[in-house]
């Protein structure tokens, strides 16, 4: 152990080096943990092993990336390049040992995680659902600058490395298997077996074919493949406010296949990509994400059933979300043909997110359609999620109540009602609590949970604590009109509707909001939450 | 004749706490949109989610199905797992052809009464539209020779040994519909008891119109509460039995073509039960088990009856495990509140009444001293039966038992007896009894 790796030698003669971050729940790459790496690799490099496997400790998965709180302090573009330049040396390291080195990658192996990872000889990822390699730095507003535009072309390719580091999405570990991102994809039983198996009969690695590794790269096919790809990434992010992309596709065209000027360029770059707002901008966007997790302790509560009442868009797509994250769910609505329609959308869901037909299958009887309410006892979370109207829900609660669980939160979706309101003639009005989901459900990361006067503090922790097993951002907020997102977004949206009353026409209204950088405009937005429910929240 | 005595249940009560159905969906065009393990797993969801009762708490799960598909080999297990039972509770399939769901209840009570068991989910389930459809057996070994030629010049040869004849495919639905041994379809049987008892076609076709009408009525006055809703991944919901005709009328069942023996039988399709799939599942407890988990009381299986008959006469089966069933236990018909006799077919259910009240059946046959006194219409399928709403084979044994619970408990009755026909020739008949308490 030197801090924040193991170093053990087996009978075969093998280096097994654990990464273990210490007083860290996950592995992050920071000065600190690359300089022990360094240190560990020069240790083993004097033994003379027959070969090296690199792992994680962490059961959460192989490595997270950058340390971004470090490489926040490091903001100066004259401490940020030789930083750069120091970890390329350190990665280099492996690459230039006499014996082979295999990475075995489990759960998450992302930015700089997955560009240690490249710098082994193979790697191999566990086969199962929480293995996820990727790319994402564009989604901070950077791209890879730890050699990973290097060996990521090197490795798969130039177009799929593109495609990988410019949309910033995650691979599974068989898609990953199958563009050679990792050699081998193998359930965990096999997964030091195979690792032994590549260190002590070394096969030549993985190398993209000569379409993708080497016509693509060539100096006069790049400005072609840059332009269209340039063409693709405009119709999702504008260069305007997204530089880093584009400054990857220009890194790309101009180094590619050089890899001395690719180091370089990534030191340059991506010191220079940190220092623009936008990255500034999305790392504290990352950052705050990272506070809110935080405000939900996941230990206060071990939700096993939700029932949902109402199974309308909001209210059957939380009830297919709480499915897909593994809960138990019962749906309830008056009507049969709403809950129909509500089980297919969860069905489209799961196809989508899960693809593996058993799991589809697991997640489609975790979900059950209750049009007589026959979950209510059994829950441990009920989320009403009916129509806007105190008396309904008031109504609906003293039907409610007495069948439910003694534990159980009582949480309602409103968006516009005061929670003191809906806690009338309520025989405990301090487990009410508001958890309040945006459409679509399935992307909306945030959750609001409301708290009125009489909630009782537990169950306010036990609802954030809830809102993170369905791996949703809680943000607490009071009761108060509009709560929170409605609070901000309300007077800009009636900015853009007195607008539109002094005659603006709504496209011009638009055009203004999208390209200052907004998803979409107010109008259209405004159309698209519901006229109805955009002047209940107003009121 | 000496009466069997096998199935008396020895030991302790056993109760019937509760039990859900699906809608019973007629078989149209090629395979309905749910397997037998999707319909056997959405009753048990909903029955076991009401019931204030942990899964882990089953002690065994039991079901009927005739043919379970490829991918439910121990379809019970199957169930029992994706209902979310411990993995160590155990479950088994079970097989009496048309009894199987009767059969999983009775093995549950046994399992109960004998004190190895205190909660046991039983019932059954039959997708009948995704029964097989098979390759011929000349075909099969054609393709074993396809698989064993090697190189293009022997796959040639084996090539133009393929016939048309070899296409043709092996229907599982209608071959598991012919008795194996006599080659008679169940409709052929019927046809052999309509001769025997002179059931005539304008009375087959009374019974089956009787069928429907008390169907639609018992729809009509929401006697139908263990049916519980299903839905597909489409979006389609089924909140009832779909075969049902309620404007049917005795002139248009009297215009359908005989089914079996054409072109002069008697035994059409109007006047036969529907091809169909459904599940019906129920949870058998223990006193214990009734009083530890406070658990709600539909009633009690009193006991059960098997008997053999010539597969020819499978219609009769009832008739024959009713007979020593009543005997054994002192009882008269007039003593049996409800009765329940699936409604495989008119005809059978028309010469099961009437061999029952047949002085010389009975002395001869059966080898009682006199006949039974009549089965009241009025006391039998009082909402209809497998004619208008179907019969999943595996499954109505299990519904006609919960069925007939409700039916003692809406009229405030106490004695009822369910009984089937069984395809190659065997009848069961269970008697139970409407109580609340344990």
């Amino acid at each position: 152990m030197n801090g924040h790796f193991r170093i053990e030698r087996d009978a075969q003669d093998l280096v097994w080096l654990t990464f273990d971050m210490a007083d860290s729940p996950v592995n992050l790459l920071n000065e600190q943990t690359l300089e022990s790496l360094d240190e560990a690799l020069v240790t083993v490099a004097q033994t003379h092993p027959r070969g090296l496997a690199l792992l994680s400790a962490k059961p959460g998965g192989f490595a997270a990336g950058a340390d971004i709180h470090a490489l926040g302090a490091l903001r100066d573009p004259t401490h940020l390049v030789p930083h750069i330049e120091r970890v390329h040396e350190i990665l280099r390291r492996p690459e230039a040992l006499a014996f082979p080195t295999v990475a075995v990658i489990h759960g998450h192996c992302v930015g700089g995680g997955l560009e240690l990872a490249l710098a082994c000889r193979y790697r191999i990822a566990r086969l199962d659902p929480a293995t996820r390699l990727g790319l994402p730095e564009v989604r901070l507003g950077i791209f890879p600058g730890y050699g990973g535009t290097v060996r990521a072309t090197r490795t798969i390719g130039h177009l799929q490395a593109l495609e990988l580091m410019l949309s910033g999405r995650s691979l599974g570990a068989r898609a990953a298997e199958r563009i050679g991102l990792v050699d081998l994809a193998v359930p965990e039983r096999q997964l030091r077996q195979a690792a032994c198996r590549l260190l002590l009969a070394p096969p030549r690695p993985h190398r993209a074919g000569w379409l993708r590794g080497t016509l693509a790269g060539l100096a006069p096919v790049r400005p072609v493949l840059a332009g269209i790809l340039r063409r693709r990434l405009a119709a999702k992010a504008p260069p305007e406010h997204y530089p880093a992309p584009y400054a990857l596709l220009r890194h790309w065209r101009r180094h590619a296949g050089r890899p001395t000027r690719m180091y370089h360029g990534e030191a340059t770059e991506v010191a220079r990509l940190l220092t623009t707002d936008t990255a500034r901008n999305l790392i504290r966007v990352f950052k705050l994400q990272e506070r809110l997790k935080g405000l939900g302790d996941r230990s206060l509560f071990r939700p096993r059933h939700v029932h949902v009442v109402g199974a309308g868009v909001m209210g059957g797509d939380i009830a297919a979300w709480c499915a897909l994250c593994g809960l138990r769910v019962s749906l309830q609505d008056r009507s049969p043909e709403l809950i129909g329609r509500a089980v297919q959308r969860a069905a489209g869901l799961f196809r989508t997110r899960l693809r593996d037909p058993y799991r589809i299958r697991a997640a489609m009887d975790r979900l059950m359609p209750d049009p007589r309410g026959y979950g209510v006892p059994r829950a441990d979370v009920l989320i009403e999620a009916i129509y806007e109207d105190a008396r309904a829900k008031r109504a609906l609660y003293a039907e409610l109540e007495p069948r439910m669980a003694t534990q159980a939160l009582l949480a309602t979706n409103t968006s516009s009602i005061p929670l003191e309101s809906l806690a009338e003639g309520l025989t405990r009005p301090e487990r009410l609590v508001g958890l309040h989901f945006f459409n679509p459900v399935a992307r909306m990361q945030l959750v609001e949970v409301v708290h009125s006067a009489h909630t009782d503090e537990t169950v306010l922790a036990r609802a954030a604590a809830f809102a993170r097993h369905i791996d949703r951002l809680p943000l607490p907020v009071k009761s108060s009109p509009g709560f929170l997102v409605n609070r901000v977004l309300l007077p800009y949206l009636l900015e853009a509707v007195r607008l539109l009353e002094e005659g603006v026409p709504a496209p011009v209204i638009d055009r203004a909001a999208v390209d200052f950088g907004m998803p979409m405009g107010p109008v259209e937005l405004a159309d698209t939450v519901g006229l109805d429910i955009c002047l209940a929240a107003a009121r | 004749m000496n009466l069997p005595h096998s199935g008396s249940l020895p030991g302790r009560p056993v109760y019937v706490v509760d039990g859900a159905r699906t809608p019973f969906l007629k078989v149209r065009r090629g395979p309905g949109p749910f397997h037998a393990a999707d319909l056997a797993h959405a009753a048990g969801r909903a029955l076991l989610t009401r019931l204030p009762l942990p899964v882990e708490a089953i002690d065994q799960v039991i079901l009927g199905c005739v043919s379970p598909g490829p991918d439910e080999a121990n379809i019970a297990r199957v169930v029992a797992l994706r209902l979310g039972c411990d993995p160590r509770t155990p479950a088994l399939t079970v097989q009496r052809n048309c009894a199987s769901g009767m059969q999983a209840l009775e093995s549950a009570a046994l399992d109960i009464a004998t004190g190895r068991a205190e909660l046991v989910l039983a019932g059954g389930t039959e997708a009948m539209s995704h029964h097989p459809v098979l390759l011929n057996e000349a075909m099969v070994a054609w393709l074993a020779l396809w698989n064993a030629a090697r190189g293009p010049l022997a796959r040639g040869r084996t090539l133009v040994r393929l016939r048309p004849n070899q296409l043709r495919p092996v229907i599982a639905l209608l071959r598991g519909l012919t008795d194996p041994l006599v080659g008679l379809s169940m409709g052929q049987t019927a046809e052999v008891l309509a001769t025997e008892f002179g059931v005539s076609r304008q009375a087959m076709d009374a019974f089956a119109l009787r069928s429907h009408q008390h169907l639609a009525t018992a729809l009509a006055a929401g006697r139908l509460d263990e049916v519980e809703p299903l839905y597909d991944h489409n979006g389609q919901v089924y909140t009832q039995d779909d075969g049902l005709r309620p404007d049917t009328t005795a002139e248009q069942l009297a215009r359908l073509r005989p089914a079996f023996d054409r072109p002069v039988g008697r035994v059409s399709a109007g006047n036969s039960a529907q091809v169909t799939d459904g599940a019906a599942l129920l949870v058998l407890a223990s006193e214990r088990a009734v009083e530890e988990h406070r658990l709600p009381v539909l009633g009690r299986i009193v006991d059960a009856q098997w008997a053999g008959v010539a597969p020819q006469r499978m219609g009769l089966g009832p008739v024959h495990a009713m007979a020593p069933l009543l005997r054994r236990h002192g009882l008269a018909s007039t003593d049996i509140d409800y009765w329940e006799i699936n409604e495989a077919f008119a005809a059978q259910v028309l010469a099961c009444l009437s061999a029952w009240t047949d002085e010389r059946y009975c002395r001869q046959t059966l080898g009682l001293d006199a006949a039974f006194g009549p089965i009241a219409q009025e006391r039998l399928n009082v909402d209809g039966g497998a004619i208008a709403l179907g019969h999943p084979v595996g499954a109505s044994g299990a519904r006609i038992v919960l069925h007939l619970l409700h039916t003692l408990r809406q009229h405030r009755a106490r004695r009822g007896v369910a009984a089937l026909c069984i395809g190659g020739g065997q009848g069961g008949a269970m008697l139970v009894e409407h109580t609340q308490t344990p």
